[in-house]
């Protein structure tokens, strides 16, 4: 039998996202279940992030099953010059599934052609982080009934975000519509636009961020703009302000209208906001262990879930 | 003898059996070299001309191995720095097969990523490209996803 991984979202058909978004409903409605019962998960994370560590591990835990792990590579022997496929193959001889967070682009596709048990990608540089694409579905699906022809206005660094572009990706299944707000030196890169292109899939690009824009739009997905990101330290200056939701321009949103972020936000979004109804991204976050309970649960094979 | 004659019989030195690869840009000739392992080669003669006249390109590189034929995969790696590349099987001092090059739909350990925070540019492993686009030569990483364009690819 073939070893299943999750590595990227261009992986998932259609048909794969709806079934495990209709999972993850699943477990929302009931997350304890010892569906894991005497099976190990490793958490390798080469590079911390809590968030995502956390959300991963309460999910196994839900599940019944074990953790082992780390959070800091240099407490371990990739520190010391080992390489990739021997940790991977080191953890392989005790753990029934990879979870693993890397700070290189790829590593995560590379440690499932050699580790021999599956590997979930947490997250690989700038590359991939499928889970968070697939909470982030949930999430939209959740709060609108349906993932068919949103309207979703993506904000702040669309150029680097890559929740971003695994968003389009993610979404291109569901006749959506996008606009794309971003100052000049973060714009949608050529490759996203060309994808939408080639799937008929209607965007418009604007570098202002107004509330026309939010009045048309079901979804606000925000993200952040970073200073590293500027070669031109004034440039960030100037544009850092620009996209900020304040809660004064939601006002005449439409009523359906949910404001998601993938955390940790900065200043993006005014506190302001927090109190709305419309604000979701802290649920949002909550999704995440239903979404990565559904995906552990499909990679390891563990189907008919009632 | 005269000196066009001359020049002609230097450049068909006579192969028995064995491959002649013509049509080679001057520029790429010592990759075209390295990429077909001729350093591995330790008993066939091996015949390295450049800078010959070309009514196609103005000038080529030649390149003659004896007694040696490459497998479709072996030639296909030079498709990338020599897409207009004939090889020309001898077999008896008959071209017995002229064979094009063209690029294979996947790459393997020939190209390095221009990405340095890709896994292969930190790990003992080797590298694996998918043609994207045969005819503008685009690739991309099976590893890091980044898509290099021809002009960028850098051959290892
Ligand atoms: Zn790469």
């Amino acid at each position: 039998m073939k070893i299943k991984s999750l590595v990227s979202i261009h992986q998932y058909s259609k048909d794969d996202i709806l079934c495990i978004l209709e999972n993850a409903a699943r477990f929302e409605a009931s997350p304890n279940r010892n569906l894991m019962e005497g099976r190990v998960a490793a958490t390798l994370f080469f590079e911390p992030s809590t968030r995502t560590r956390l959300s991963f591990e309460t999910a196994v835990n839900r599940l019944g099953g074990r953790v082992i792990g780390f959070q800091d590579a240099s407490t371990t022997s990739s520190s010391k010059g080992e390489t990739l496929k021997d940790t991977i193959l080191m953890v392989s001889n005790y753990a029934d599934l990879i979870i693993m967070r890397h700070h290189l682009e790829g590593a995560a596709r590379y440690a499932s052609e050699v580790a021999g048990i599956p590997v979930i990608n947490a997250g690989d540089g700038a590359n991939q982080h499928p889970s968070q694409t697939l909470l982030d579905l949930y999430s939209i699906q959740k709060t609108q009934g349906r993932l068919d022809n949103l309207t979703i206005t993506l904000v702040g660094d669309l150029r680097y975000g890559r929740t971003v572009h695994s968003l389009i990706a993610g979404m291109s299944h569901f006749k959506p519509s996008f606009h794309f707000v971003a100052p000049d030196e973060m714009r949608m890169p050529d490759e996203q636009k060309s994808f939408c292109d080639n799937l008929g899939i209607p965007y418009t690009e604007h570098t202002d961020f107004t509330e026309d824009i939010i009045n048309r739009s079901d979804i606000l997905y925000m993200t952040r703009v970073q200073r590293e990101r500027f070669t031109d330290p004034e440039e960030y200056e100037r544009v850092k302000n620009v996209y900020i939701l304040r809660r004064s321009m939601i006002g005449q949103s439409k009523s359906n209208l949910r404001i998601l972020h993938p955390l940790p936000r900065v200043n993006e979004i005014a506190s302001d906001v927090d109190d709305s109804p419309k604000a979701y991204f802290i649920q949002q976050a909550r999704n995440g262990l239903f979404a990565r309970q559904a995906i552990i649960c499909d990679v390891l094979g563990i189907n008919h879930l009632i | 003898m005269s000196s066009t004659q001359k020049k002609r019989e230097m450049q068909v030195a006579a192969l028995e059996n064995g491959t002649a690869i013509d049509h080679i840009p001057p520029r790429q000739l010592f990759k075209v070299a390295h990429l077909l392992e001729l350093e591995k080669l330790d008993t066939n003669t091996i015949t390295i001309g450049n800078n010959f006249p070309s009514r196609k390109m103005g000038r080529k590189g030649v390149i003659k191995i004896a007694d040696k034929f490459f497998e479709e995969n072996e030639i296909n790696r030079i498709a990338l720095i020599a897409p207009n590349v004939v090889l020309n099987e001898i077999r008896d001092y008959e071209v017995t097969r002229k064979q094009p090059v063209s690029l294979p739909g996947e790459l393997i350990g020939i190209v390095k990523c221009n990405n340095p925070k890709c896994i292969t540019n930190n790990e003992p492993m080797p590298t694996r490209f998918t043609v994207i686009n045969k005819e503008s030569g685009a690739i991309k990483c099976h590893y890091c996803e980044r898509k290099i364009n021809k002009e960028e690819i850098i051959v290892k």
